[in-house]
């Protein structure tokens, strides 16, 4: 706290006067003491030396003796007086008594010298603080100075948001009238425009009646002769039969692009669908198999099982091409799980590779890259040894060939050959019958998927007949009020269109009408059926 | 590339038969038919007017001649020169005429749209057609000439009438919500017909041919509308162009927006080709010159050759401020056309006219963007293939294909400038047209 200074300790005597002082300063009388203190009946001079003659003079020994000994036995000594006498001093106890008083004095010195030192130091810690208290109060003043001015700041910067919201808002509100303006004055522009068209009409019809009455003899047509039609039909009345019939064919037009549309969209579909499958079936060839882990089984658990099943489904799938609302579902759904498997799968390899490579770079570069030049070596190696066979045979061949033999070993050699060739050709003649028979079994397959094709398309041909007759009939009921002819929903079970279609241009054209026996299935027939589907088989 | 020799015509009257086989062209009040290989001059008609408007029928065998001041139209046969016919409107005025599909019936629409008067060139009788819509396109055929769609306003409501061809009854009849029709379109396939409204209000409607209101799209209100419309050749897409300098795509299925094609001043995409036509001087030796200077050597000592170069994307183009306080501003989307097999759209935004912007329909991105000198006047695909021919009303005619695209100046003596051009059906040839001439171009089939 504060720093203490030492205090050079006055001489005694001094010190005793300046006890003197200090007491009689705080008793409020100036350096020229009284008597009045009790303790202090010399008079204050500043010769130090004259205080001891002023109080025993030659005259007043006995007083001043009696007094001390009044004051001494007052202060607790004994007496200075002998026992006996009361004039006789004891030189003893005045010793005593006067040696007690040196302590008292020296005693009383160095509380005054502490005294001293803590007042000292007092002094310095308040001026300390003194000081810290004005650098503070500076402080605080200088922060009070800074926040009036942030606070004005503040202050200032909020008035301008207020301004601008107000701007803002003065500017939509114009924005608003000069709207509400425009969209008034169209009103009256479209009333006016629609009052001077009206007018206009009125003209018109004037000018029309007028022309009409004039019977202008000169609107008329001259014609060498007249042109046969286009089509080289004759012109026909036109009666209420040819009015259904002009219904009828825009209906038809109608219709048939309609249905061309949906045919685009349907074989569309299916190209998705075969895309999907594609898709999924490559996905499930990619995710590496999760029965190692068991942490990983405990979340994909329920998956795998899909898996089986969806891949059972699939194969189904395939073959029936269904398009059935839930079905459909279950394809897209089980996509997406296998896409985030795959995805996840993928995540992990990139956190794994990312690991490895974050630890232990170097090494391993420097390790593939001498690992590389080994390979590379013993490749070289390899080559020439190979390139020396080589040439250690072409000379042999060389030299057999030029060598002349005698004609046993040729005919022996050309046996081998033969021999060799022969069962070649046998190992040939085997593979190419069972080609054969292969194919014939497809070719097989191919026809009969060919004939149930054909009936299958009879049968459709047959039901849209009928619907087409069920659409015309409700249609010219209540032509006037249909909204929304959409494709009507029985054809969501024309799957076998697409597929038939489909068919159509993998097949040969390979097809006996002869056989007219079973369409039954050649492949699996599915245990699970579809919802809906509308068509029986050719059965 | 062969040019022939340019010879005269009038009001840009030059057509190509539908069949291919013949070019009629009109100078003043005659009306000449070459044959379009050898432009030889098969026949010469001679009408009682100046012709503002010929149109060849369906079956290339008549050909209608229009005098609106007289009101008067003159139809002629190729097959038997002798034969005439007169359709004389009288006081009732001329303001348009045309031909029905079947190449039999002509459609005139009398002044102050009055009427439309169907004359039948194979039976004595006469229809009419009350309160036709006096707007730019108010009568629209199909593609296969079987039903006619026209725009009529009663009462001031907009209604659309569909009329069967074959005997001109009338199928449907129905209003429309339009403010004040601007145009009808049928799309291709026949199905389906577009009606927009005026430019002050962006609407477009699209009728199934049954009448009934398939869908409605409006892209924003109170700004200019709809500028052009483009029925792509399958009928599966719709562009729109408006006056805010975007084209927007709607799809057959759902009829909604599927994109939209912005015409920015600067193009930034870096994918996009853009052909910048620069003119480069042509190179003659002057020792070679001679007095007095072959013919060939004047005309190139004249006409500046060009070519084009590609330019480094960003690329600025040069654009125009459009007059504020104008009616119907050279600001949006003025000129649009798809190429015949579907895989391209060709558009022009009018305030940078100088611009082609060819869109790849297939990923709907900016293809290219071809730069011209001077501002654009027509553009036109090839019939057959994805080329496009344009002209700036200079003498030179522009091809572009995706192989590239070929600046070939015209060897005409003279002035030659070119303002319309029109292909013939087979792609072999396109003729183009300028004030005065008319200039057939023969395109080999291994170029551009």
């Amino acid at each position: 706290m504060g720093d203490w200074k030492t205090i050079t300790v006055p001489v005694l005597s001094s010190d005793g006067k300046n006890i003197f002082q200090y007491t009689s300063e705080k008793k409020l009388s100036s350096s020229s003491m009284s008597s009045q203190v009790l303790h202090s009946p010399l008079p204050l001079s500043k010769s130090t030396h004259s205080v001891f003659s002023a109080f025993c003079t030659e005259e007043n020994i006995e007083q001043s003796i009696s007094y001390l000994n009044r004051e001494l036995t007052a202060l607790g000594f004994p007496s200075i007086y002998t026992e006996s006498k009361g004039k006789e001093l004891n030189l003893i106890s005045i010793i005593n008594c006067m040696n007690e008083l040196l302590v008292l004095q020296h005693k009383n010195l160095r509380a005054q010298e502490e005294v001293q030192m803590q007042h000292l130091k007092l002094g310095s810690d308040m001026d300390h603080l003194q000081n810290c208290y004005a650098k503070l109060k500076e402080q605080l003043e200088l922060s009070k100075r800074e926040i009036i001015g942030l606070q004005e700041r503040d202050r200032q910067l909020q008035s301008k948001n207020r301004n601008l919201h107000q701007l803002l808002k003065n500017e939509k509100d114009e924005v608003q009238k000069l709207q509400n303006i425009i969209s008034s004055r169209a009103t009256q522009y479209n009333h006016d425009m629609k009052r001077k068209e009206r007018e206009y009409n009125k003209l018109k019809e004037r000018l029309h009646q007028l022309v009409m009455n004039k019977k202008d003899k000169k609107i008329a047509m001259e014609v060498l002769n007249y042109v046969g039609r286009a089509d080289g039909k004759r012109g026909a009345w036109r009666t209420d039969k040819t009015e259904a019939r002009n219904e009828e064919e825009m209906y038809k037009v109608l219709l048939s692009d309609y249905e061309q549309c949906q045919k685009q969209l349907l074989v569309e579909n299916a190209e998705l669908k075969k895309v999907l499958q594609q898709m999924k079936k490559e996905i499930i060839s990619l995710l590496p198999s999760q029965k190692q882990k068991p942490k990983e089984r405990s979340e994909d658990g329920p998956v795998l099982s899909d898996l089986e099943e969806d891949t059972g489904e699939l194969n189904k799938e395939n073959m029936w091409e269904l398009s059935c609302e839930t079905v459909r579902e279950q394809l897209t759904n089980s996509i997406r799980k296998q896409w985030r498997m795959l995805k996840n799968h993928v995540e992990k390899l990139d956190n794994q590779v990312s690991r490895v490579r974050s630890g232990a770079l170097n090494e391993k570069d420097v390790i593939s890259r001498e690992d590389h030049e080994m390979e590379t070596e013993k490749l070289e190696l390899e080559i020439q040894q190979c390139k020396e066979i080589i040439r250690t045979q072409q000379q042999l061949l060389q030299q057999q060939l030029m060598s002349p033999c005698d004609d046993d070993t040729t005919l022996l050699l050309q046996d081998c050959y033969l021999l060799e060739e022969r069962e070649r050709l046998q190992e040939e003649w085997r593979l190419f019958r069972e080609q054969k028979k292969n194919f014939e079994k497809e070719r097989r397959s191919f026809t009969e998927a060919a004939i149930r094709l054909g009936l299958e398309r009879k049968a459709f041909e047959e039901d849209r007949g009928i619907w087409l007759k069920q659409q015309f009939l409700s249609m010219s009921t209540d032509y006037k009020h249909s909204e929304n002819v959409t494709t009507p929903s029985a054809f969501s079970g024309s799957k076998y269109l697409v597929e038939s279609s489909d068919q159509d241009n993998q097949l040969m054209t390979s097809t006996s009408q002869q056989r007219k026996s079973h369409c039954v299935l050649s492949h699996p027939v599915s245990a699970e059926p579809c919802q809906t589907p509308q068509y029986t088989t050719c059965n | 590339m062969d040019f022939s020799e340019p010879f005269r015509l009038s009001a840009l009257l030059g057509k190509f038969s539908p069949d291919g086989r013949c070019l009629a062209s009109c100078m003043q009040y005659r009306l000449v038919v070459r044959d379009a290989s050898t432009l030889q001059i098969l026949q010469m008609y001679t009408c009682l007017d100046q012709i503002q408007y010929i149109e060849w029928s369906s079956d290339s065998l008549f050909i209608l001649c229009a005098m609106y001041k007289r009101g008067i139209v003159q139809v002629w046969s190729l097959e038997q020169p002798d034969w005439h016919c007169k359709i004389d409107e009288g006081s009732v005025g001329l303001v348009a005429s045309c031909w029905s599909p079947d190449g039999r019936h002509i459609l005139n629409t009398t002044e102050f749209h009055l009427r439309i008067t169907v004359w039948s060139l194979c039976t004595k009788s006469v229809s009419y057609i009350k309160y036709p819509k006096a707007c730019q396109q108010g009568i629209a055929f199909t593609k296969d000439g079987r039903y006619m769609a026209v725009a009529e306003r009663r009462d001031c409501k907009d209604f659309v009438s569909i009329f069967v061809c074959s005997d001109w009854q009338l199928l449907r009849h129905f209003d429309t919500e339009t403010q004040d029709l601007f145009g009808i379109e049928w799309a291709p396939n026949g199905c389906v017909l577009a009606v927009w409204d005026t430019c002050l209000e962006y609407k477009i409607l699209l009728y199934s041919l049954d009448g009934r209101l398939l869908s409605s799209y409006r892209a924003y209100e109170w700004s200019l509308g709809i500028k052009s419309v483009a029925w792509s050749p399958s009928s599966q897409f719709l562009a729109i162009g408006s006056y805010d300098e975007k084209v927007r795509i709607l799809n057959h299925v759902t009829w909604k927006k599927i994109t939209e094609f912005e015409h920015p001043a600067t193009v930034v995409n870096s994918k996009t080709v853009v052909y910048k036509e620069v003119e480069k001087s042509s190179p003659f030796e002057t020792e070679r010159l001679s007095f007095p200077p072959a013919r060939a050597l004047a005309s190139s000592l004249f006409s500046t050759q060009s070519k084009y170069d590609i330019a480094q994307v960003p690329v600025s183009l040069h654009h125009i401020k459009p007059v504020a306080d104008r009616a119907n501003p050279k600001l949006g989307i003025g000129m649009m056309a798809f190429s015949s097999d579907n895989c391209f759209l060709a558009t022009r935004n009018d305030n940078i006219p100088n611009a082609v912007w060819i869109w790849d329909v297939q990923k709907l991105k900016l293809f290219v963007v071809l730069e011209q000198l001077s501002a654009i006047q027509c553009f036109q695909w090839d019939p057959r293939q994805p080329r496009l021919a344009l002209c700036t009303g200079n003498s030179k005619v522009y091809l572009w294909s995706p192989a590239g695209c070929v600046s070939v100046q015209i060897p005409v003596e003279g002035d030659f400038h070119i303002v319309s051009l029109s292909w013939h059906s087979s792609g072999d040839s396109m003729a183009l047209l300028s004030k005065d001439n008319c200039c057939v171009c023969y395109l080999d089939r291994e170029e551009v």
